[in-house]
């Protein structure tokens, strides 16, 4: 059977490996662009300046330029430069990076002011919990109200949709003046951003549960309440818990508005600093860092639906 | 169509004579009086049904059967109250009822198990609902899936179940609340042949030996006749009652039956309500052969 067949499920052992090429395809061109030297390194980092009078050692120039003064010199017959085909500052070599994932957790920040990378870490943590936290004890139940009455749809619904086209980062300086400067006014961008999307998105979900088995409930003698707690609530929760998930994510892409408001701090803080200092290969860990825990923390879920749900199909 | 040389399907041996005559003493259950039900659409009004009148004795069986669109599921998913009638009264044992309620059992064509929930956890559903504790209910709920033959099965999820046995747990969970009257809207109308057929000497089992009052929604003619005490015929266009008929064919019935002469008069006579001979033709097929087939064969026939 050839490979791509509509609507099959290639052979396990084929899964895998083909899952496995989704990460090795974009680390190999990685390491291909980074040690192969005629496919891109549009730089030259000098190892000896020669006589020309602007390159010092380690400078990296264009190499049109480096080509031209090279030229001069021979011309000149004056000392001839030497250098090396490199990349950018901002594309390090994966050993690079490996390095500086690896000193990111053992050696002291070179600053007094700077933050290890796992406490910067730690603290966008903290702010994504707190913010989504807060966000799901109210959202979540106010969109299963939504779904299940139409009384709660129309009174709350109209105004969150008018809400959640309002950027939320749009409130950051009223979330400072009222909240202060450090983690509150974070937490509530997070809520903010999360919050209203949820209440429309479990409502949404909470319509989607199968309408026969509310009718069958009535005829089995449940009240309201019971209706609500004993078939919506289960009924719904495997798609709750996916929705979740999903919002999940999105607040991580809020943290980014939410971190630069107030005193800069976390995760975005730590790579803008390294990023002004120019140390790229900390950019990148820390971004692979993120990657990580990001992925890490889906999969943890996912492990967990599949044990929290039993009644349903395996997908 | 041909109309076979058939007995008058209201000949009843005097057997089957005294037993309608014993039925009909018997107290109402359920009573219909002038049920009537409108939609409103883009159109204006449809009616679905128009003045149904109808009354279900004790313990009896009674199937409705009538042609798609004679709003057959409307009558029922009003008289299990998840629809309103526009006018028109229901009585159950005398009382006038509205509200959806355990008193009156329903099961779907869909099975509506919850898939969350084990057999037994299905089935004690109602009974949880009803004030029963949790270790009584579960006792009971054992009795049922003994009863239903599904004991294996007690801690299986629905979707771990075949079409027949999802509707065995369905119209246990709906009888554990002890209803006076079973309410089923076509019930194995997604079930297979023999399955079916099985599901059918099932359920006669159960009417036997359960004080149960049926009303029971089909399309099909056979299982209407074989199961049926009465059979109400429903035309469509209005809703509104055909006939209602004594099946003559006695009980208790067993699958014998089927070739009977009372049955298959009783069968015929119920078809050509359903699909009286058309003299427009409107439902035949006027096909001419359009496309020039080469073929060897010159007529199926």
């Amino acid at each position: 059977m050839s490979i791509l067949s509509v609507n099959r499920t290639m052979p396990k052992k084929q899964r895998s490996l083909v899952a496995l090429l989704s990460f090795a395809i974009p680390i190999i061109t990685w390491c291909l662009v980074s040690y192969v030297p005629f496919l891109w390194h549009p730089f030259t980092q000098i190892t000896d300046p020669g006589s020309v009078s602007f390159f010092r050692e380690e400078m990296l120039v264009k190499n049109e330029v480096f080509e031209a003064e090279t030229a001069k010199a021979i011309e000149a017959s004056i000392d001839v430069p030497q250098g090396v085909p490199a990349n950018p500052l901002y594309l390090p070599a994966p050993h690079e990076v490996a390095t500086a994932f690896v000193t990111a957790f053992t050696a002291e920040p070179k600053r007094r002011s700077e933050k290890w990378l796992h406490e910067s870490l730690w603290s966008s943590i903290q702010v994504i919990f707190w913010g989504f936290f807060l966000s799901s004890i109210i959202g979540i139940p106010l969109g299963i109200l939504a779904g299940t009455f139409d009384f709660f749809s129309r009174l709350f619904e109209p105004f969150i949709e008018f809400f959640r086209y309002l950027p939320a980062p749009a409130f950051g300086a009223l979330a400072v003046a009222v909240l202060g400067i450090y983690q509150a006014p974070k937490i509530a961008i997070i809520f903010i951003g999360t919050f209203f999307q949820q209440v429309l998105v479990v409502a949404n979900t909470t319509r989607k549960l199968d309408p026969s088995l509310l009718e069958a409930g009535q005829t089995l003698g449940a009240s309201n309440r019971s209706l609500v707690m004993r078939i919506v609530i289960p009924g719904i929760l495997p798609d709750l818990y996916r929705d979740t998930r999903i919002l999940l994510g999105w607040a991580w892409t809020y943290l980014i508005v939410a971190e630069l408001i107030g005193t800069s701090s976390g995760i975005t803080w730590f790579i803008t600093q390294q990023a002004r200092y120019k140390n790229f290969d900390n950019v990148f860990a820390a971004i692979i860092m993120i990657g990580l825990l990001g992925l890490m923390i889906d999969l943890l879920l996912a492990w967990l639906g599949r044990r929290l749900f039993p009644w349903q199909k395996a997908q | 169509m041909t109309k076979f040389d058939l007995p008058d399907y209201k000949i009843q041996s005097s057997e089957v004579k005294d037993r309608f005559d014993r039925l009909k003493q018997r107290p109402i259950t359920m009573e219909v009086k002038g049920l009537s039900k409108e939609f409103p659409t883009l159109n204006g009004k449809v009616t679905a049904l128009k003045d149904v009148n109808l009354s279900i004795y004790k313990r009896e069986f009674v199937c409705v059967i009538g042609p798609s669109g004679c709003g057959k599921s409307t009558l029922i998913r009003i008289l299990a109250g998840l629809e309103t009638a526009t006018s028109g009264q229901i009585l159950l044992d005398g009382e006038p009822v509205a509200k959806p309620g355990p008193e009156r059992g329903m099961v779907f064509q869909g099975y509506t198990l919850f898939p969350w929930l084990t057999v037994k956890q299905n089935i004690m559903f109602g009974l949880i609902e009803s004030g029963m504790g949790k270790n009584a209910a579960e006792s009971e709920a054992r009795q049922w899936t003994n009863l239903i033959g599904l004991d294996a099965f007690e801690n299986h999820y629905p979707r771990q179940l075949s079409g027949g046995m999802k509707q065995r747990v369905a119209i246990a969970r709906a009888l554990a609340n002890q209803p006076k009257i079973l309410l089923m809207d076509e019930p194995f109308g997604a079930l297979d042949a023999q399955t079916r057929a099985k599901m059918q000497a099932y359920l006669m089992e159960i009417w036997k030996n359960i004080d149960i009052t049926v009303l029971f929604i089909t399309h099909d003619l056979d299982e209407a006749v074989y199961l049926a005490d009465r059979i109400l015929v429903l035309r469509a266009n209005p809703g509104e009652v055909e006939e209602l008929i004594e099946v003559p064919v006695p009980q208790p019935r067993n699958p014998s039956q089927f070739l009977s002469p009372e049955f298959l008069a009783t069968k015929q006579h119920i078809e050509q309500l359903i699909h009286p001979p058309t003299d427009n033709g409107a439902d035949n097929l006027d096909l001419v052969r359009m496309v020039h087939v080469k073929s060897d064969v010159g007529s199926v026939f």
